[in-house]
């Protein structure tokens, strides 16, 4: 329900105990530490710099190494991870690991390399696919590719571009010889290239070659020793091996599967001390002692500094909050409220000296989200859902819990609101009665315990904004709050009793109108001293509005020209209320077209016998599915909405900053405290 | 069938049209950028999702709309319409949504696209992020309660 108090401390230990200190306030995770306010006159710094960077790469090497182990290796790990927690390792197995990081690290690096070796043979099977592929236009040539001929003939071969055929080529080769001793081959042919072999007497070689050099011949890029066939079938045996190596390797990796807690449990080990040594660096030390400084919550404050002095023999001091300091925001709140402070930290966290909006906050959250999503049968989905997710996993991450639990408290209120206008699924007992049962009577079989939304729209609407303005006036009573409490008087009257009295007169001057009247048609009928009531609260309203809102100006012109821009926020007071129309729509859209949903499958389902049954129900799961989902969406959007717009637009000021205290960096592993 | 009923259920048949041409628009559009963004960083793939929806209802509420239409004049239950001046007043009736609901949709899904490439980059000010499409669809919702109160008090 508030913002918790904080503590500052400042610690002077001796330098002995200066890690040992370190790790128990990392362990306890309680204390927000910093050292940037300590006067560093003659201190000096440690540099952790280097110890650091090799922290971090042992922590990347065992993450490195658990990633690999996946993937050779699943594990078959049932659940989602965000919902089944980190790992609960006991002390001993903790303890028991860390005695044995030189072992981890090794067996780590030594996953690390086998990698190293897969990829490296990936990366010859790549090079023989490709020499192999260089290579098949060369198949049929029964001669190495580097032969030059015999003693009296000489061999050429290499490729022309384009389709050549025998003949041609002979013509070409054969060209301006007086007596064409040359045989020629074609191995291959592509639209590309042609890949060729002349054999000619070694005293036309010369000739023959320049012949077919005028028509694109070139020696082939890859000169090969030996027969292109044996060296492909070499090349396929290289890759066999290759791909043997790579099992082995993988083998290998996925054998460490049963090392994997520990490499869990030495990565988080790693970047823990790599958080700490991060923390060590800017702690400024003499030649035997060292200082800090850090925030704690006040209820913790006297534990930790026992603490540190009876253990440690620190001296610890309890500090004076000074004026620039920058305390973080702790929120707590009850159980049921706590789950909308997520909601509240993405909007902004409240500063110290203010009030923490939560506990107020959680009820009209809770109240619009059911009254926009209003159906019973959607209600009753998300809240079963989401309470058997959290009965079930009881370790899920603390954000997404508060987050499920605010939605099964909405789903909650979903499925009064739709109780309360008559909305399960849609009209889906009224269209199943009428389907399949026959049912043709006019009343529905589910009658709203209020009334249905659609039969007398303007009512609800004056209703929704009738409660938009309970929420608005409650936004108003808070800033009303603090401004009492910091004893601001004069605020108080001309910032909020005035517009209490301005805005509530005008309401009850607007209620028993005939313009109201004609629009809602309701009809009210006040006694005389309550209309000249109304009359007075609006006109005192006015007034003080007028002549207050401006107080901080001298200049008594510019000080009502201000009053009167101010007054004119009323507009901003109508715009406010209107969107509060929100309620109206969201909750009509969910149950119209829950219930278009309804009319198709009933109209397809009509006299079709058991398979009308069938498609149906198919109907119905898609159709609802699609429905509950995109009108969640705009449940929660325009909840939000209301609440950071309208709501907070009355008194709200975010601009705190969190508690991040120095803790345990674990990304797996979560150790268990120990009894 | 007599003129009104032509116009009545033109008027419907724009208050689904229109407005599901702008959220179509809308959503294509935030739908490639949340794509790029996925392709750099899939962990923000949920909240995206959510941003590229963000247009798409006023589609929903141009087939409300046009669902009640439909369920007054005689299509999916109610009474036909006897006169042309009664179909023109559910023509009317239907138009704000069908026309606001088309370009607030155009609008919310720009608006959504610049969300989307704030949550890129600061992906911890989604809630804030996730207001400015909001705030354009308010007049949407505006425009949808006065089709809804027009349509089912007329007479």
């Amino acid at each position: 329900m508030a913002i918790v108090s904080m503590q500052k401390l400042s610690v002077c230990a001796n330098k002995k105990h200066r890690k040992a200190i370190l790790e128990a306030l990392q362990a306890m995770g309680a204390m927000e530490v910093f050292t940037d306010q300590i006067d560093e006159e003659g201190l000096l710094k440690m540099d952790t710099a280097s110890r650091r960077a090799q922290f971090e790469r042992t922590a990347d090497a065992f993450d490195q190494a658990l990633k690999k182990l996946k993937e050779y290796a699943p594990e078959n790990k049932k659940g989602i991870a965000a919902l089944t927690g980190k790992d609960v390792i006991d002390q001993k197995t903790f303890r028991q690991v860390v005695s044995e990081k030189r072992d981890y690290k090794r067996w780590a690096r030594e996953i690390n390399q086998a990698e190293k070796e897969i990829s490296e043979c990936k990366g010859t099977i790549l090079k023989d696919e490709n020499q192999i592929v260089s290579l098949t236009p060369w198949l049929s040539l029964d001669v190495p590719m580097s032969e030059s001929g015999t003693k009296m003939t000489a061999v050429l071969i290499g490729t022309l571009p384009g389709v050549v055929t025998e003949e041609e080529l002979f013509s070409y080769a054969a060209k301006d010889l007086d007596d064409p001793a040359v045989t020629v081959k074609v191995l291959s042919s592509s639209s590309e290239q042609t890949c060729v072999a002349a054999v000619c007497l070694k005293r036309d070689s010369g000739k023959v070659e320049e012949n077919l050099r005028s028509k694109g011949f070139a020696r082939p890029a890859q000169m090969v020793k030996r027969l292109p066939r044996e060296v492909v079938e070499d090349l396929k045996k290289d890759i066999e091996v290759q791909n043997g190596e790579i099992e082995r390797l993988k083998q290998m990796i996925a054998s460490y599967a049963d090392k994997r807690e520990g490499f869990r449990i030495s990565a988080d080990y790693y970047r823990t001390r790599e958080e700490k040594y991060k923390l060590l660096g800017t702690i400024p030390q003499s030649e035997n002692v060292f200082f800090l400084e850090g925030w704690v919550t006040a209820d913790s404050a006297d534990q930790i500094i026992r603490l540190l002095t009876d253990r440690f023999g620190a001296y610890v001091e309890k500090e004076e909050t000074r004026e620039d300091d920058e305390e973080p925001t702790v929120l707590r709140n009850n159980r049921f409220s706590r789950s909308v402070e997520g909601v509240l930290e993405s909007y902004g966290l409240p500063t110290k000296g203010h009030v923490d909006p939560t506990f107020i906050m959680s009820f009209f959250y809770v109240f619009f989200f059911g009254m926009m999503l209003s159906d019973g049968g959607y209600g009753l989905i998300m809240a079963i859902a989401c309470g058997i997710i959290l009965l079930k996993y009881k370790r899920i991450e603390e954000g997404l819990k508060k987050m499920l639990t605010l939605f099964f408290w909405c789903g909650v209120s979903t499925a009064f609101w739709g109780f309360m206008y008559g909305g399960f699924f849609g009209d889906l007992i009224d269209t199943v009665a009428k389907t399949f049962f026959g049912y043709t009577g006019e009343a529905t079989l589910l009658p709203p315990l209020w009334f249905a939304p659609l039969t007398d729209p303007m009512k609800l609407l004056v209703w929704c904004m009738l409660f938009g303005m309970i929420h608005l006036f409650t936004g108003l009573g808070i800033k009303g709050y603090e401004l009492l409490k910091r004893g601001d008087i004069v605020g108080f009257i001309s910032d909020i009793l005035a517009w209490y009295l301005f805005v509530l007169g005008l309401i009850l001057l607007l209620l028993p109108s005939s313009l109201f009247e004609s629009i809602s048609g309701m009809q009210f009928n006040f006694p005389e001293w309550l209309a000249t009531a109304a009359k007075a609260m609006t006109i005192i309203g006015a007034l003080i509005i007028l002549v207050m809102s401006g107080r901080s100006q001298k200049n008594p012109a510019i000080r009502i020209a201000l009053g009167a821009y101010d007054l004119y926020g009323i507009t901003s007071w109508l715009s406010d209320a209107l969107s509060y129309s929100r309620l109206l729509a969201l909750g009509l859209a969910t149950g119209v077209i829950a219930s278009v949903i309804n009319l198709m499958a009933g109209m397809v389902a009509k006299g079709n016998g058991f398979i009308g049954v069938i498609i149906f129900i198919l109907i119905e799961l898609l159709g609802h599915t699609l429905n509950i989902g995109i009108n969640a969406l705009g449940a929660y959007v325009h909840t939000n909405r209301l609440q950071y717009v309208e709501f907070f637009g009355k008194f709200y000021d975010a601009g705190g900053r969190a508690f991040k205290p120095f803790k345990t960096a674990n990304q797996y592993i979560e150790v268990k405290e120990e009894k | 069938m007599n003129m009104g009923m032509v116009f009545a259920i033109l008027g419907a048949a724009l208050a689904a049209g229109l407005a599901g041409i702008g959220s179509a628009w809308g959503v294509g559009v935030a739908g490639q950028a949340a794509a790029g963004v996925v392709s750099e960083d899939p962990d923000q793939f949920a909240k995206v999702l959510l941003l590229q929806l963000l247009p798409g209802t006023q589609g929903i509420y141009g087939l409300l709309v046009t669902f009640i239409t439909l369920s007054r004049i005689g299509i999916l239950g109610g009474t036909p319409v006897d006169s042309v001046a009664k179909g023109l007043a559910y023509f009317c009736a239907c138009l704000p949504i069908a026309i606001v609901g088309l370009i607030s949709a155009f609008h919310q899904g720009k608006t959504s696209v610049a969300s989307i490439g704030l949550v890129a980059k600061k992906p911890d000010q989604f809630g804030k992020a996730m207001l400015f499409p909001a705030m354009v669809e308010t007049y949407a919702i505006l425009a949808l309660l006065v089709s809804i109160l027009a349509v089912t008090n007329i007479h």
